[in-house]
């Protein structure tokens, strides 16, 4: 993270450095020849003393020669020992001269050597660089150069980075200072200043400050402060642990996002109609290529993509939905075994179809710009975007849904269907007319849950497989006919999955929720929300 | 015997059908390359591999034919068969294998493992092996069976937790800590009782031990489903709760014909390992189990032969479409579920009954 907040500023720097270079001064050229001169004769020790020397000279020049060594940019002209920046060391391509910006083709590839430096000049220069960051313009910067130097310091850094302490307005950026002296007066001989420290340290969440209290509990293990010190990694760790178990808990409520928006198709057409439809998963997996459809008839718009593919998914998974239920299923109600395998058949004709059109190989479907990302929210914690709208979008299609079933008249008339088919027909409800679209509906929301999750996973033949055991397990647990209990059911099964993560293994874990159900199921064999009534017996 | 099949014109032709290719496909075999007659010893394993799978399949339709229990995880008992076998002959591999240890199959070794863990102590022992053969998923079957048919299971949520059950432990014999080889399960097999594997004898023998299982598996499930109790078998399948309120233990009934079931599609995978020549967890993998049932269903339910012809039909296809359409495969065998359910209810033995009574 900081290494990467760390190669950012690079690039940014790298930006400015031709057109500072440029601006080499008269009197400044002089001394640049000097510098160079040496720097190319240098050996790996050498290295290190010219570039302080350097740095003490002109702190911005050295940062950014630093700088295209780290990045392997930095070369040297054989014959007219002069620097350049090479970004490509091929024949033909374009090398910079540092001292007066002039552009060279390069003619011989041989002819340019890099300035090469070994691992103890890249900690130096980074160090060096995170120093000079400290006065970075952006907040930010200023903060990252201070992670950076942590645990790093010499009196002299302290020295500056006390002054500019003093002169900070920027409460983060200061938070970080105090963080640096904090780490760094651990070590002093003070008591009082000690035990200051371990109480800053204490209520930081840097791993920086952390490591310097252990550090500090190892060398001092004598000490008057070491319980004060104990007490202070005590907590930090505690708060470690909290946000892991946040962290957890966020994991685990998108996958049970993502098995109760997989499972919540299934809940309609097999909890309300009593239909086992094994052609489920391939419902999702139309409605994941549906979305990889539309990305490819819109290459330029692909933030808009995802929001063209929801309703297409629906309405291309809804439609194969009903010419299934109207071609095959409506000849098996009343048969659920043999509706299992038509179904199932199904099933394989339509992996065997997507192969076909598409290719048994998965399609990648990109993420938009806006769905990419983390959120920050401290040092420890950081939840990515993409999972946050995940469990949004499912809670939204979870209340649409509920709204539908309760609140519409088709949801009134599917009720009254799936409570007793004869009953209904005599109040005049079109049961053949419900039964189709209700079966349309899941398979809609079984589209749409293949548009979240070609976000997630791979986008293949096989997807639908790896969910339809999933989804069934989440609406038997659930208990059949009832959507609450598949959105409890999707989530604690979710979060469970993630909880057994860190001491089963991804595949243990999934084996003991597997187990779990089966033996649940025993127990209370219609779910954990049992439909009660009549319409519930068999 | 003859008593058995007194009333069964397809289990007679069966048998004798069985008993015919015993004595004719040794004899074909042995005959010169040239001529037209010859069977390969290619086409002797491949035959050997379809009878294990119709007895698979028979195994089946005692439960789904005469029980009414749609179970789509016999697969699972039957590669746990197959993986008692397959450690018995990763046994016998002896200091054969790649690294040469005497002691450790070649995966552990691989692996790092120092000793044989607990469950394969005397696995080198044949007697053991056929023990674990049939115990191994007859007591998954009746802990199974157990639970779920005292809580009053059935139905659909029956189908899909025999689904659930096979998909774990397919996830599970996956790991290789478990211990059975992980991805690519147990293989390399040099020898069965002292025979090679390679020889063209011991895979006519092995041929002829398939017929023989299956003639002894199909006369056992004719004389469970034939006797008194066979009667209260299918009871159960038409009307549950009237068998149980007529006194029957309706619990006992179904999970004794599970679990011979079961023991029926271990034999019936330890049999089929050597003839491949490989077990890997795929054999765990929901899809096989349902496949099972379509060959049931094409070959029609309840009633045992038309298992066998289903299991052999439609695996003969299997091996004619994937070398030479594989495209078109799984649009047939899709096909043939929706086909056979919609059109056939009675399978292609039904088909051929509604004829002659014509």
């Amino acid at each position: 993270m900081l290494y990467q907040k760390l190669i950012k500023g690079l690039h940014w720097s790298i930006g400015c450095l031709l057109l500072v270079l440029a601006t080499i001064t008269q009197a400044g050229e002089a001394e640049f020849l000097a510098h160079e001169q040496a720097l190319i004769k240098a050996k790996f020790e050498q290295k290190e003393h010219i570039m302080m020397a350097w740095y003490k000279a002109d702190t911005q020049q050295a940062v950014q020669l630093m700088e295209l060594m780290l990045a392997s940019e930095l070369y040297y002209q054989k014959k007219e020992k002069r620097l350049y920046r090479v970004t490509d060391a091929r024949k033909g391509a374009v090398a910079a001269r540092l001292s007066d910006g002039e552009s060279v083709t390069i003619a011989k590839k041989r002819n340019f050597k890099r300035v090469s430096i070994n691992n103890h000049l890249r900690a130096l220069f980074r160090q060096y660089i995170a120093r000079a960051g400290l006065t970075a313009v952006e907040p930010q910067q200023r903060i990252a150069a201070a992670e950076a130097i942590m645990g790093n310091t010499d009196p002299d850094l302290i020295a500056t980075v006390t002054d500019l302490l003093a002169q900070e307005t920027d409460a983060e950026v200061q938070a970080a200072f105090d963080l640096v002296l904090a780490v760094a007066t651990l070590q002093s001989k003070d008591k009082d200043q000690q035990e200051a420290a371990i109480k800053t340290l204490g209520e930081s969440l840097q791993p920086a400050a952390l490591n310097a209290l252990k550090q500090f509990l190892q060398t001092y293990s004598e000490s008057d402060l070491a319980p004060l010190a104990s007490q202070a990694v005590d907590r930090i760790n505690g708060k470690i642990d909290f946000y892991n178990g946040v962290e957890t808990l966020y994991f685990g409520l998108s996958l049970g996002s993502v098995l109760v928006l997989a499972g919540i198709g299934l809940a309609i057409t097999f909890g309300v109609m009593g239909v086992i439809n094994m052609a489920h998963g391939e419902l999702i997996m139309i409605g994941a290529y549906t979305t990889y459809v539309i990305q490819q008839l819109m290459p330029n718009h692909i933030g808009w993509s995802l929001l063209v593919a929801v309703p297409a998914a629906f309405v291309v998974s809804g439609l194969v939905g009903i010419l299934l239920e109207r071609g095959v299923i409506r000849f098996l109600y009343g048969r659920p075994l043999e509706t299992l395998l038509a179904t199932f058949g199904i099933s394989l004709i339509l992996q065997q179809a997507v192969r076909s059109i598409f290719s048994p190989l998965n399609r990648s479907v990109e993420t938009p710009a806006w769905m990419a990302g983390l959120i920050d929210i401290n040092p420890l914690l950081s939840l990515t975007q993409s999972r946050m709208y995940i469990i949004a979008f499912c809670l939204l299609v979870f209340l649409l849904l509920l709204a539908i079933m309760k609140r519409t008249r088709l949801g009134l008339q599917v009720r009254a269907v799936s409570q007793n088919r004869n009953m209904a027909r005599a109040m005049g409800v079109r049961s053949e007319w419900v039964d189709a679209l209700t079966f349309g509906l899941g398979s809609g929301v079984a589209g749409i849950a293949g548009v979240a999750l070609s976000q997630l996973t791979n986008v293949g033949p096989n997807m639908g497989q790896a969910y339809i055991i999933d989804s069934f397990m989440v609406v038997v647990f659930g208990g059949v006919g009832n959507l609450w209990g598949t959105l409890v059911a999707g989530l604690s099964l979710g979060v469970a999955n993630k909880l057994l993560e860190p001491w089963a293994g991804a595949v243990l874990a999934k084996i003991l929720v597997l187990i779990f159900i089966i033996l649940f199921i025993q127990k209370r064999p219609r779910g954990l929300f049992p439909q009660r009534g009549r319409a519930a017996e068999d | 015997m003859i008593r058995l099949l007194n009333q069964d014109r397809g289990g007679q032709l069966l048998i004798g059908s069985l008993l015919l290719a015993i004595i004719l496909v040794p004899i074909l075999n042995a005959l010169p390359d040239s001529s037209s007659l010859h069977v390969p010893t290619y086409s002797v394993s491949l035959l050997g591999k379809y009878l294990t799978l119709a007895l698979l399949a028979v195994a089946v339709d005692l439960v789904w034919g005469y029980l009414g229990i749609l179970t789509l995880g016999h697969a699972a008992f039957f590669a746990l068969g197959g993986y008692a076998m397959g450690m018995y002959l990763m046994r016998q591999i002896g200091d054969r294998g790649v690294y040469g240890d005497p002691n450790l199959p070649d995966f552990m070794v691989f692996l790092n493992w120092q000793e044989l863990p607990w469950f394969w102590q005397g696995f080198d022992q044949f007697w053991l092996a056929a023990l674990m053969i049939m115990l191994v998923p007859g007591v998954l079957a009746f802990v199974f069976g157990y639970l779920a048919f005292r809580s009053r299971v059935s139905g659909v949520y029956l189908s899909i937790i025999t689904q659930a059950m096979t998909y774990a432990l397919m996830l599970a014999f996956y790991r290789n800590e478990m211990g059975f080889g992980g991805n690519n399960g147990l293989t390399d097999f040099k020898d069965i009782l002292g025979f090679s594997l390679q020889s063209e004898q011991t895979k006519i023998a092995l041929f002829i031990a398939s017929a023989v299982a299956l003639i002894v598996g199909y006369l056992l499930c004719r004389a469970i489903t034939t006797s008194r109790a066979g009667k209260a078998v299918v009871a159960v399948r038409d009307g549950e709760s009237r068998a149980r309120f007529m006194g029957y233990r309706v619990e006992n009934i179904k999970l004794w014909v599970f679990t011979f079931s079961a023991v029926l599609a271990g034999v019936a995978g330890a049999l089929y390992v050597p003839q491949v020549g490989i077990i890997n967890p795929n054999e765990f993998s929901p899809i096989n189990s349902i496949e099972v049932v379509v060959w049931v269903a094409v070959g029609g339910r309840a009633t045992l032969y038309g298992a066998v012809l289903g299991a052999i039909l439609i695996n003969y296809a299997k091996s004619y479409f994937t070398v030479e359409l594989p495209d078109v495969w799984l649009f047939a065998l899709g096909g043939l579920f929706v086909l056979v359910t919609l059109l056939l209810p009675r399978g292609v033995t039904g088909l051929l009954k509604r004829k002659e009574a014509k």
